[in-house]
């Protein structure tokens, strides 16, 4: 298989000539901060603390990550639970998410029944309202329902983000109405069309929707909801041994932004794979 | 007059009848929406309405809430000198930023996707790379530090062009540019990945038909097939654009501080912040978010209007 693709006949040569320039140019921009996060993980203690910071490090070192293992052995609650937890929620929640905002999104897209597009439009709507002020309510409601204190606090409202119904939602519109009643007129029920036809037709919004929900549950420190220490979330683990020493862990501060940052990244670099690979030759459209 | 009447009333049962009807015609539907239905009024729609709530009261968190009618929004309105400041600031980063990260997103996802595969994936990762490590604060925040040891002065200076130390991020007149220029960089967030996953299932067949009718160069194919074939992901992205540009306030606190000089870049969030979390004045703060809240919708209803026109 080759790897460059064929190209395009109404495609100029000065064109492409352009897009390879401006896409190298801002690029090599928008790379910076993601280079400066790997690089500054390695220095050691007196190059962090240089001035002015130099993007690349000099004599690179394993001493930051080795601290932060040492550190992580002397918590109270075993490390590896805060792991497990983080792990919990980021799973839980995902796969949730998917499946429950999913489900509504087919029907609000494929079908129209009474009070289908008024409820789409609050969910749309609801995306804007600032978060700040609905702390405080949100917080009343999972108490009366005695979620705080569980792992319940983050998952369960993880699987109602109008984010991800919305995602899914704009992807299923484009699939056309007659290969749903195809399959019907196969036999095939509501719940088979789903799984069957339409998840595997939005594959690159489902992968979507799996980075955005990971990279919110995996972040969460979720202090305010959850206080039981062996609950507590990894992000809020590794901030406390950050904050315990605050100019000698600078190193162990910058293993740490890349540790939380490496399962989103490597999520991410597979998924999009995906997306490209799978989707490259074939649309949806009939 | 009363068979007119009589006429209506027989319309609306009708109408009624054929809604239940139809009701218990899409049980399967109702079935699927009903788990996201329970949970989104249950977290999302019930603390948006006490919220709402909340405006009408002074609550300081402590007390139970007490209703005072619109005197928040009096006071907000007529009273508060720096949230008129804030609405100015933020109208005008979203004015500027909403638009041009919209379009950036889009730019960006439509020139990766020219690339041959392998190549893209690469470019997916480096363009999405702000959003996901965060550390984008910090080297603006270096950037244009005012001491000598800023990139930006540095530059000027070696450039013959100036070799005055410029406060950057203290001085009114620049802190603006600065914070227009930090958010454009970390703009290609969720609206850049659902273009660059809505262009993958525009299907290869239209492209092809597109060249035997004659579609001559990349933007009329842009224009006539692309773009018409993207009109859902292009709405997702625009809701985005317009949340995250009337919601800057991270980006204005992290960088030129909180509060910054003379609130140049103070933003609508970014008072609401200091109302709800450090005054305590959770229904001043509420206030604010609903006022915030009416805007967005507004513009959200033209920015539909809009792409309605797109590919005509």
């Amino acid at each position: 298989m080759s790897i460059l693709k064929k190209r395009k006949p109404n495609r100029s040569r000065a064109g492409d000539f352009g897009v390879y320039f401006i896409l190298i140019i801002f690029g090599t921009f928008f790379l910076i901060p993601l280079l400066f996060a790997i690089n500054n993980a390695f220095k050691p203690l007196d190059e962090i603390f240089l001035f002015p910071p130099e993007l690349f490090v000099n004599k690179p070192t394993m001493d930051n990550f080795a601290d932060l293992f040492v550190l992580m052995g002397k918590t109270w609650v075993p490390f590896s639970r805060y792991i497990f937890n983080t792990v919990f929620i980021t799973v839980v929640g995902t796969g949730g998410h998917l499946l429950v905002a999913s489900m509504a999104a087919y029907v609000l897209s494929k079908y129209r029944f009474p009070g289908s597009r008024f409820f789409f439009n609050v969910v749309v709507t609801a995306l804007m309202f600032s978060g700040y002020v609905t702390q405080i309510p949100n917080y009343l409601i999972m108490s009366k329902l005695h979620m705080i204190d569980t792992y319940w606090a983050v998952v369960i409202p993880a699987f109602a983000a109008p984010l991800g119904l919305f995602l899914m939602k704009q992807f299923m519109e484009q699939i056309p109405m007659t290969l749903i009643e195809a399959a019907k007129v196969d036999g095939a029920k509501e719940g088979r069309i789903f799984i069957q036809v339409v998840m595997p037709l939005v594959k690159p919004a489902t992968l979507t929707l799996c980075i955005f929900s990971i990279q919110n549950l995996w972040n969460q420190r979720a202090s305010n909801l959850i206080y039981a220490e062996e609950l507590k979330t990894l992000p809020y683990a590794l901030s406390q041994i950050v904050s315990g020493g605050q100019v000698a862990r600078a190193g162990v501060s910058a293993a740490v932004t890349l540790f939380i940052m490496i399962v989103p990244l490597l999520f991410f670099v597979l998924a999009q794979n995906n997306i490209i690979e799978t989707m490259a030759s074939s649309g949806i459209k009939e | 007059m009363s068979s007119n009447y009589d006429n209506w009333k027989i319309r609306k049962k009708r109408e009624a009848l054929y809604t239940l009807k139809s009701i218990g015609k899409h049980k399967v539907q109702y079935a699927f929406l009903a788990p996201y239905a329970i949970l989104f009024i249950l977290f999302f729609i019930a603390p948006v309405v006490v919220s709402i709530f909340y405006s009408f009261t002074y609550y300081n968190v402590l007390n139970p809430p007490q209703f005072i009618g619109l005197t928040n929004y009096i006071n907000l309105l007529l009273a508060d000198d720096i949230f008129l400041i804030s609405i100015q600031n933020t109208f005008m980063f979203a004015v500027i930023t909403g638009p041009l990260g919209y379009m950036m997103s889009f730019l960006f996802a439509w020139l990766i996707h020219e690339l041959p595969r392998f190549l893209r994936s690469v470019m997916v990762l480096i363009f999405y790379a702000p959003t996901i490590s965060g550390q984008v604060y910090m080297i603006f925040a270096t950037l244009f530090s005012s001491d000598s040891y800023g990139w930006a002065n540095a530059l000027l200076t070696n450039l013959g062009i100036s070799s005055k130390t410029i406060y950057w991020l203290t001085d009114p007149k620049y802190m603006k540019v600065v914070i227009i220029i930090a958010i454009l960089w970390t703009s290609l967030g969720s609206g850049f990945l659902s273009f660059i996953a809505g262009l993958q299932t525009v299907s290869e067949d239209q492209y092809e038909a597109g060249y035997v009718d004659g579609i001559k160069n990349r933007w009329q194919e842009l224009w006539y097939i692309t773009l018409p074939n993207m009109k859902p992901m292009l709405m997702f992205g625009a809701v985005m654009a317009i949340t995250q540009s009337f919601g800057i306030a991270e980006v204005t606190m992290q960088l030129c501080g909180f509060p910054s000089t003379d609130y140049a870049t103070r933003t609508v969030v970014e008072h609401l912040i200091d109302y709800g979390a450090y005054r305590f004045d959770m229904g001043y703060a509420s206030a604010i978010a609903t006022l915030l809240f009416l805007v967005m919708i507004l513009s959200k209803k033209g920015v539909n209007a809009l792409l309605n026109k797109v590919g005509t």
